[in-house]
């Protein structure tokens, strides 16, 4: 791992290379060659509207809105789906009675929820929020339930004999610590499909502020150059998720596991 | 004081087309106090279903096993034991893991690193005291397998052919060092094996078995003096004696 480290640090300018260069690229396209704002706005026009949009201060309120629906959803999501995933991969019977209720509901995409947000939940954040969860609650409860289906006898029977063996300890002590790399994936995933509905969950007016909501309403005003900003802003605060993910918890609670990752 | 003495041990699991097939059948044997004994025997003939049978992880359909006059019925902090795979928790550092036992017990975390570090030393590796058991190699990782299952001081450690996954000479390696924790520590063990080599090397006495299903078939007492040499014709010659009697008497009709 720290090899990989070295060869990313001292790469790390050629994707900086890439990045300029696929601005420079859009700006002449825009600029010179389609020159149409409203088909495609250039980068410094988007760099323009950002400036503006910062002036006005909203923004900070639209990323504000957006993680409160974002918390809502996946804190459900966690607080919901880690206990399932836990108890179906602890007992084969629960997994048995529980199982084909979640394989007959998963397929169903979050977004056909919409209706059923809005009549069980209003036009609140608990609306967008549930959206949210329906989207990242499934990779939470499949990753914890295949993380803890898949413990090591091993690991439970030589806690076994250094006297681990009520089953709470046996879940706290052994059970979880060994599946919590599946579980963190799964959250991770989550978290990835979760910011991929928040779009849509504010499409339908759930709050006058939102990063998904802002976009729509500059679509509707025709002001391309401050959709592409909230497009921008989407995609950053969802890169800093899995930066966390990558630099935070992995480094932090998953450490033991660089030698077998190498 | 302790003595481990087992009686008429039988063992069946249900095969699918509804017949039943007999792993152990009738074993019975004793073992002394601070005595080290290997029990060999091929694959299959049942010698991890006897081991798990006596750390209590499984229960026999009948017979008994008695350690120190109480009969065992489940795991207990009295016998420890080495698996044959690798059996670290490897989300803990070596000494959190040879410490596990005794953070069960509730024992403060001052307390419990004092004994773990004593059984750390034991095995000679200090220097490895907050490695992950990913960064150990193979043999360092059975070495600290044994650590742990020596910190709660069970009076009889099992070993499931613990050096069965590394290399001829790190095996040797760690014989001579389990030998020597063994004088240590004078606790009785039950290690098993298919090496004939390595029984004859560690053994006070081998008790060997025949397969399917398993039965004891003989008691052989290894007189060598420690240390013994594997190269020395004496050891050669008890080698020769036990390869005998595997071949005349012990294998499968």
């Amino acid at each position: 791992m720290g090899r990989h480290l070295a060869k990313n640090g001292k790469d790390w300018w050629l994707g900086a290379v890439a990045v300029l260069l696929a601005l420079v690229i859009w700006q002449i396209v825009a600029a010179v060659i389609i020159r149409y704002p409203f088909i495609l706005p250039a980068p410094t026009d988007v760099l323009a509207a950002f400036i503006s949009l910062l002036q006005d201060g909203d923004v900070f309120l639209d990323i504000e809105t957006s993680l409160i629906h974002f918390a809502i959803g996946i804190g459900l999501a966690l607080l919901v789906g880690i206990p399932i995933g836990i108890i179906m991969g602890w007992s084969r019977r629960i997994e048995s009675f529980v199982d084909p209720l979640i394989e007959l509901l998963r397929p169903i995409p979050p977004l056909a929820w919409i209706p059923f947000a809005i009549i069980w939940f209003g036009l609140t954040s608990f609306s967008a929020g549930f959206i949210i969860f329906v989207g990242s609650v499934f990779p939470i409860i499949i990753n914890t339930y295949s993380g803890f289906r898949g413990v090591p006898r091993v690991f439970v029977e030589a806690g076994k004999m250094l006297g681990c063996t009520k089953t709470w300890d046996q879940v706290r002590y052994i059970a979880f610590p060994s599946a919590l790399p599946s579980v963190a994936a799964g959250i991770r995933i989550a978290t990835g499909v979760g910011w991929m509905c928040l779009v849509a969950a504010e499409l339908f007016g759930v709050s006058n502020y939102g990063l998904g909501q802002k976009l729509w309403f500059f679509y509707s005003l025709h002001q391309m150059d401050s959709v592409v900003v909230y497009m921008i802003l989407l995609g950053i605060i969802g890169l800093a998720f899995d930066m966390i993910f990558r630099y935070y918890v992995d480094r932090h609670f998953l450490k033991w596991r660089t030698g077998e990752v190498a | 004081m302790g003595n481990l003495e087992v009686r008429d041990l039988d063992q069946s699991f249900p095969r699918e087309d509804g017949s039943t097939l007999t792993v152990l059948d009738h074993v019975s044997f004793d073992v002394k106090d601070k005595e080290f004994v290997c029990i060999l025997g091929s694959s299959g003939c049942g010698k991890t279903t006897l081991l798990r049978l006596i750390a209590g992880l499984d229960t026999a359909r009948s017979g008994s096993i008695i350690l120190e006059g109480e009969k065992i019925t489940g795991t207990s902090p009295k016998v420890g034991f080495v698996f044959q795979e690798y059996s670290l928790f490897p989300w803990r550092t070596v000494i959190d893991n040879i410490a596990f036992g005794l953070e069960m017990k509730g024992v403060s975390k001052e307390d419990r690193y004092m004994v773990a570090e004593r059984y750390l030393d034991l095995i000679n590796l200090a220097q490895f005291r907050d490695s992950f058991p990913s960064e150990l190699s193979g043999g360092m990782r059975q070495r600290v397998a044994v650590a742990r299952a020596l910190t709660l001081d069970p009076v009889l450690l099992l070993m499931d052919e613990p050096f069965g996954a590394l290399d001829a000479q790190t095996r040797n390696m760690l014989q001579k060092e389990l030998l020597q924790i063994w004088e240590k520590t004078k606790k009785m063990i039950v290690f098993i094996t298919h090496s004939v080599d390595e029984a004859v090397y560690l053994a006070d006495r081998i008790i060997v078995m025949t397969p399917r299903p398993g039965r004891i078939c003989r008691n052989f007492e290894v007189q060598l003096p420690r240390p013994r040499d594997r190269t020395s014709v004496e050891f050669a010659q008890v080698r020769r004696e036990v390869l005998d009697l595997i071949n005349q008497n012990c294998s499968i009709q």
